[in-house]
């Protein structure tokens, strides 16, 4: 019954196919829209146009005002871009926050406790946190546990060692006296201090800018260059987003997130993609931890407190998929720029600060709605 | 006749104390279509990924052009041209055409110390492949989950071909579409063959084999029942064979014979 049957089935020609009447053609509008940074985008616009009604007389687009928000806006990009590249490669990181807490102890301790080179503590630091980001990610491959709850016991093991490790040398959790132990070293300034100084006071003697006209530092730019994690956000976010989407590396972070055992079948090392990106992680924190001390001259235990959720919802704002599989640097660097605008900007118009949370919650729901249905335009879900 | 382009005797597998496969013997010639039957738990799956190179055989032997091979892993059975296309594993939705195309081989451009995703030529070949297939995309980066069903394993059976597979393995390709993404796959497998492939073509479902194949192989309890060319059975025997026979006749009949 069956042969016969079958053989005269109609098999459709390619011509047939080419020309598939059910396929419209989208218009080249649409098709620039439709990305994932697009939610994050509008967010951006939103934000500004709304800080600059309420808020622009206030200083807030001053050049100071600028650079204000603008370390802000870096710090929490720092984070995001980790946080970023490791959602799409398909896990999380909830130890981010505890890492900058430790990473900041451990560079403290070693160079003003224990008085060795602040360049060998930095050295020390950076290399203890990617062996932990790789630990996170050896357990969560080799368990086969969710990266969501191995790293939830990190984000406390690491609290609870650095309070410890912290008030077992020195009998406190601050360690101050970073600033002065730092001065000179070959490599602290790259985390510390500003750069381009030159430019700025160049600008003011244009009067592009405003000097100070009293004062101590009479004569001197208002703005007397761009602080160095500024720099690092910017190199971090162009590392990420050339990786990720230029690269054959970047291939790879995608398809482990998207699914995980096609990639293996076709000969993706995705254990390597995803132990690296924990480690990257790692290193995100690091670098926030170490620019952060030499930034107050100290560390202390309780830094970076719900520092990996604040990457988090950057990153998701920016338009990446909770369970991996895409997402984009540009977009969680968007989301960072969004955080730190809100936070500051909520001060500049001298509103209840307390609104933050309102206002970024609000953001945060209106981004994941958008980007839930800009998702299903491009990738065709129903 | 020429050399079976891979050949696998008498393989058993077992996991613990249970016997998956229990003597499967069966060979693919070069542009020959290799319909693997059986219904399920009769050990098709564990046979393919012995074949993949997934699961190594307890016993038994496997044939690559005529000398033994043992394989490690599905790279290994890659590198020797099997290449293996799984219903659902095949793609990755989320991800561009081009993307899903070359992942794990990427192109590369060097642009001096650095080596970036060579997105030109990757979306050039993609495009001309798909087309040698008769799938028009839209553009390149275009998502795979914009794709029917049946197109998603088109463009897993291009990517095998495109990457030199010698012999391919489908899984289950046609279960889960439709009449005319059904049709489809099946003149893609038309098309491969062509070109000199072997292809094991595994499925439940007669009439698809019947539709492609040459030679029928009728996995049962582990077993391999036979081997029969095209013209030497029929599509009844076929289903006896699958189902064990006996309760599947009687089912048949209350049926009026529609299975």
């Amino acid at each position: 019954m069956t042969e016969q049957h079958s053989k005269t089935r109609p098999v459709a020609s390619a011509a047939e196919l080419i020309a598939d009447e059910r396929v419209k053609q989208i218009s080249p509008l649409r098709r620039a829209l439709i990305r994932p940074e697009l939610g994050a985008i509008c967010g951006t616009i939103l934000v500004f146009v709304f800080f600059f009604a309420i808020a622009r007389n206030s200083g807030m687009f001053a050049p100071e005002g600028v650079l204000n928000w603008g370390v802000v806006a870096a710090q929490f990009a720092v984070i995001a871009v980790g946080a970023c590249l490791l959602m799409i490669a398909g896990e999380f990181d909830l130890s981010v926050g505890s890492m900058i807490g430790f990473s900041g102890i451990v560079i403290a301790l070693m160079s003003v406790t224990w008085q060795y080179p602040v360049w060998l503590a930095i050295l020390v630091a950076f290399a203890i946190a990617l062996a932990i980001g790789a630990l996170n990610g050896y357990l969560v491959i080799k368990t086969g546990l969710p990266s969501f709850i191995v790293t939830l016991a990190f984000l406390y093991i690491l609290r609870g060692l650095t309070i410890f490790i912290s008030i077992s040398t020195t009998r406190q959790t601050i360690i101050g006296g970073v600033r002065e132990v730092a001065a000179g070293d070959p490599l602290a300034w790259l985390f510390g201090g500003k750069v381009l100084g030159w430019l700025f006071v160049w600008l003011a003697d244009l009067g592009l800018i405003g000097k100070f006209v009293a004062g101590p530092r009479a004569g001197q730019p208002v703005v007397d260059g761009i602080p160095i994690l500024i720099i690092w956000a910017l190199v971090l976010v162009a590392f990420g987003h050339v990786l990720l989407t230029r690269t054959r590396f970047g291939n790879w972070i995608f398809a482990s997130g998207g699914d995980a055992q096609a990639a293996r079948y076709v000969g993706v090392p995705v254990d390597r993609v995803k132990i690296l990106m924990f480690m990257f992680s790692a290193f995100c924190a690091t670098v926030f931890a170490t620019c952060q001390v030499m930034e107050f001259g100290s560390a202390a235990a309780d830094r970076g407190l719900l520092k990996e959720f604040e990457a988090i919802i950057s990153v998701v704002i920016g338009g990446a998929l909770l369970t991996g599989g895409y997402g984009s640097v540009i977009g969680a660097a968007l989301g960072a720029l969004i955080f730190g605008v809100v936070q500051q900007g909520l001060f500049f118009a001298g509103v209840e600060s307390s609104l933050f949370r309102v206002f970024l919650g609000a953001i945060l729901l209106m981004a994941v709605i958008l980007n839930t249905y800009i998702r299903r335009m491009i990738t065709g879900e129903r | 006749m020429s050399q079976p382009l891979i050949e696998l005797i008498d393989i058993e597998k077992h996991f613990g104390p249970v016997i998956a496969l229990n003597g499967v013997s069966i060979s693919v010639m070069p542009g020959e279509c290799h319909c693997l039957l059986g219904d399920n738990g009769a050990g098709k799956s564990t046979f393919i990924k012995t074949m993949s190179g997934v699961h190594k055989p307890t016993r038994g032997r496997i044939l690559v052009d005529g000398s033994e091979v043992a394989f490690a892993s599905p790279r290994d059975a890659m590198q020797a041209g099997i290449a293996t296309v799984y219903q659902d594993l095949a793609m990755i939705p989320l991800m561009s055409v081009t993307r899903n195309f070359w992942m794990g081989r990427e192109p590369i451009r060097k642009i001096g110390p650095l080596s970036f995703f060579d997105f030109r030529k990757a979306n050039a070949v993609t495009m001309e492949e798909m087309r040698k297939m008769g799938i028009s995309l839209r553009e390149p980066d275009q998502a795979v989950g914009t794709l029917s069903g049946g197109e998603r394993q088109t463009v897993a059976i291009a990517r095998a071909v495109y990457f030199g597979a010698k012999v391919l393995i489908l899984d289950e390709p046609t279960s889960a579409l439709g009449v005319r993404q059904t049709a489809n796959v099946l003149s893609t497998i038309a098309k491969v063959r062509a070109k000199g492939i072997g292809v094991v073509f595994i499925t439940h479902n007669v009439r698809h084999a019947l539709a492609v194949g040459d030679r029928f192989t009728v996995l049962n309890r582990g077993r391999t029942l036979g081997t029969a060319r095209r013209g030497e059975v029929k599509p009844e025997e076929l289903q006896d064979m699958m189902a064990g026979g006996q309760e599947l006749a009687e089912l048949e009949g209350s049926l009026g014979g529609t299975v």
